[in-house]
């Protein structure tokens, strides 16, 4: 457990049984600021996505958390491939797919696929369902017939929950939790063995994203898929991962498996994210501790120095500001075998329970972010 | 002790359009009194925003009418109010925070114009008097720098920095009530309790009336004091907020309050409802959720539940449904 700088969770007991399908390592993304219009002459960087590791098992979910503007879209769309990475590795069973072009990439992509977050947007409003679930056929035509799509099609609409005559209809004739059913078959369609779900329930309302989750959930057992599930909603992802990530203005800064995470959380920005979400009980409001954070999440053109949560946070010291904190299981916990012993990138990573458990503690000592 | 200070009674709204008559909104009563804050809950298109709309009167007409029902507000009936009068209470008495924060403010005009331009219009302030006025707001919403910052533009101040500002601009003539339209629906976690806390804060200093309007059942358990549970242009359910969570007596609130997903617990399944809200050109006969409930029976598919009085389990409470006391046992 020593050489764990390049946050190499594959040997620690977080790490999903067998062998990872998909591993994750010094992922970067950088999008230069520019000047000038003859000589443009690059002034800066909006860090967007600035290393991040991770892995994911067969038939494993990850989800990642983090607020907006923390990068995890981006980590998304490197995943599929829709954007390159600046630096890192993503290992696609051991090919990196980053260096990999032409045939070998059409391959790989075959296999992961994404579902998008706006069902309303990603969805060609001129195509009707049969042909938007169908295309990917015309781009690997190897995993259906020509004769055969139709009936493909069909079994994915039975399969996501929709009428299979409906083939011939248009979008804007369909609710939004049909849509997002209709993405998720495009997603199936090529039979792959991830899917990259970047917040594919939060358009829509609190009914139909319940049945939405549970056809995933279901999905996934029927079609052995992993998910890396990708939202801003803690409770969903709780629901839905065995593992979770948080992210924070572009790394990853505590992570492990959902209980880990939710019920013994040691960063600071992830027991504030915790406190913070509105619990569907009233008897729990006044037993509550809230961490409010002040101010707003930092540029990512302008990242502070050390650690990069160290400007809202309520801990921040000297030494936060001199080195950055590595996702490594902290000193404090090394020696445990408890649940607080998770990856957490944090100088002072300490134990806290921010979400009220059955039976309800009695209330701490305030909290406020100002100290 | 506390005053009703706003009482909709049967309020009925309908859409005309091309395709027929979409009725958004048939029914509705709800009270708020002073200092208090009622949550209406409810999906999109259960007809929340557009009550709200009414009760302001910024419904647009048409396509929409108010067809009947009254809008007491501190004993008045707004309805019969003419446009001149009624906008002297917008405004002044009333106050409404929208969702987008963007999208509400004006892109050409600093925040600080915005601002004073409710004392120049309504309290005839000078333009000096209004900046000074301006500051003194954005300092009471805690933007940081308020001196320096009110001739910035909208686009220069963040998400959580914005909806401040729309805060700001409705607490500006210490309103008796204010409606907040999914005030937080748009920010992060961590921006939304800061925001909602500064928004209960300042509720509770100025003793004002609440109407937050949300389909987030985690922010109403958070801040309310009586929910309604809106359903196809109807109030299903309302009770006080405690009661609510512990028993509902409607099977739609129960529906609802199963399928969401729990931070503090990993079930497998969710409860989901099955189907999908009605189409309000249609909507069914008898109760309007009857084709989605699972304890419908063959009452509910003729006759309108009425409010039934929910007598056991907590004082003060409604239920529109035939079997509300099956569903607060079962």
């Amino acid at each position: 457990m020593a050489e764990r700088k390049n946050g190499a969770v594959a040997e620690h007991l977080n790490a999903p049984a067998g062998e990872p399908i998909l591993q994750v390592r010094g992922l970067v993304k950088h999008y230069p600021l520019t000047q000038g219009i003859l000589f443009r002459k690059q002034v800066g960087a909006v860090k967007a996505v600035d290393g991040v590791d991770f892995d994911l098992g067969a038939g494993e979910t990850l989800g990642i958390v983090g607020e907006s503007g923390c990068g995890k879209s981006t980590v998304a769309k490197m995943l599929v491939n829709l954007e390159r990475p600046t630096a890192g590795e993503i290992r696609y069973k051991g090919d990196d797919i980053t260096k990999l072009s032409g045939r070998a990439l059409k391959a790989v992509r075959r296999n992961i696929q994404m579902v998008f977050q706006d069902p309303y947007t990603s969805l060609n409003p001129r195509m009707t369902v049969g042909d938007i679930i169908g295309e990917p056929y015309e781009i690997h035509p190897e995993v259906a017939p020509k004769g055969d799509r139709r009936r493909q099609v069909q079994d994915l609409l039975d399969v996501v929950g929709l009428n299979p005559e409906y083939i011939n209809r248009y979008p804007h004739q369909f609710s939004g939790g049909q849509r997002q059913r209709i993405g998720i078959a495009r997603g199936l369609a090529l039979r792959p063995e991830i899917i990259v779900a970047d917040e594919p329930v939060s358009a829509l309302d609190v009914s139909v994203q319940a049945q939405v989750i549970n056809l995933m959930d279901r999905l996934q057992t029927e079609f052995a898929l992993s998910y890396v599930f990708i939202a801003h909603d803690l409770s969903i992802v709780r629901h839905i991962s065995d593992r979770v990530g948080v992210m924070y203005l572009g790394r990853i800064v505590e992570t492990g498996r959902d209980a880990e995470i939710y019920d013994h959380p040691t960063h600071p920005y992830t027991q504030a994210l915790l406190s913070a979400v509105p619990v569907p009980d009233p008897e729990a409001r006044e037993h509550r501790e809230r961490i409010i954070l002040f101010g707003d999440v930092p540029s990512p053109a302008n990242i502070p120095s050390g650690c990069r949560f160290r400007t809202r946070c309520w801990k921040a010291a000297e030494r936060c500001a001199m080195e950055v904190p590595l996702l490594a299981v902290p000193a404090e916990f090394r020696y445990e075998a408890g649940p607080a012993a998770h990856d957490s990138a944090c100088h002072f990573a300490e134990e806290k329970q921010v979400v009220p458990q059955e039976p309800v503690e009695p209330p701490g000592e305030p909290t406020d972010g100002s100290a | 002790m506390t005053d009703v200070l706003l009482e909709v009674r049967d309020l009925h709204v309908e859409f005309r359009t091309r395709d027929g008559v979409a009725k958004a909104v048939n029914g509705v009563t709800y009270s708020v009194d002073e200092g208090e804050t009622l949550a209406v809950l409810g999906e999109s298109g259960s007809g929340k925003s557009v009550t709200a709309q009414a009760v302001m009167g910024i419904l647009d007409t048409p396509p929409g009418k108010i067809t009947s029902g009254e809008i007491l507000f501190k004993g008045q009936d707004l309805l019969k109010f003419k446009e001149e009068e009624r906008r002297k209470v917008r405004g002044a008495q009333m106050a409404m925070i929208f969702q987008d924060a963007l999208s509400s403010l004006n892109p050409v005009l600093s925040v600080g114009a915005q601002l004073g331009e409710m004392f120049t219009v309504h309290r005839g302030a000078s333009r000096k008097e209004a900046k000074a006025k301006a500051i003194e707001l954005m300092d009471r919403v805690r933007i940081p720098g308020a001196a320096s910052r009110v001739g910035d533009y909208p686009h220069q101040f963040s998400g959580g920095m914005r909806q401040r500002i729309m805060i700001a601009m409705a607490l500006a003539l210490e309103p008796a009530l204010i409606i907040a339209d999914e005030p937080t629906t748009a920010l992060d976690v961590t921006v939304q309790a800061q925001v909602m806390d500064l928004l209960a804060e300042l509720q509770r200093e100025l003793n004002m009336g609440l109407i937050l309007i949300t389909h987030d059942l985690g922010v109403v358990a958070d801040v309310a004091d009586r929910i309604a549970v809106m359903y196809a242009g109807r109030i299903v359910e309302s009770a006080p907020v405690h009661d609510i969570y512990k028993a509902p007596a409607h099977p739609y609130t129960k529906g609802l309050l199963e399928s969401i997903p729990r931070l503090d617990q990993k079930g497998r399944e969710l409860y989901a409802i099955k189907g999908l809200p009605p189409n309000l050109m249609n909507i069914p006969p008898g109760c309007a959720f009857n084709p989605r409930c699972p304890m419908a029976q063959d009452v509910c598919r003729t006759d309108v539940p009425p409010l039934y009085e929910v007598t056991e389990a907590g004082a003060d409470r409604v239920s529109a449904c035939h079997f509300w006391r099956e569903c607060l046992n079962g």
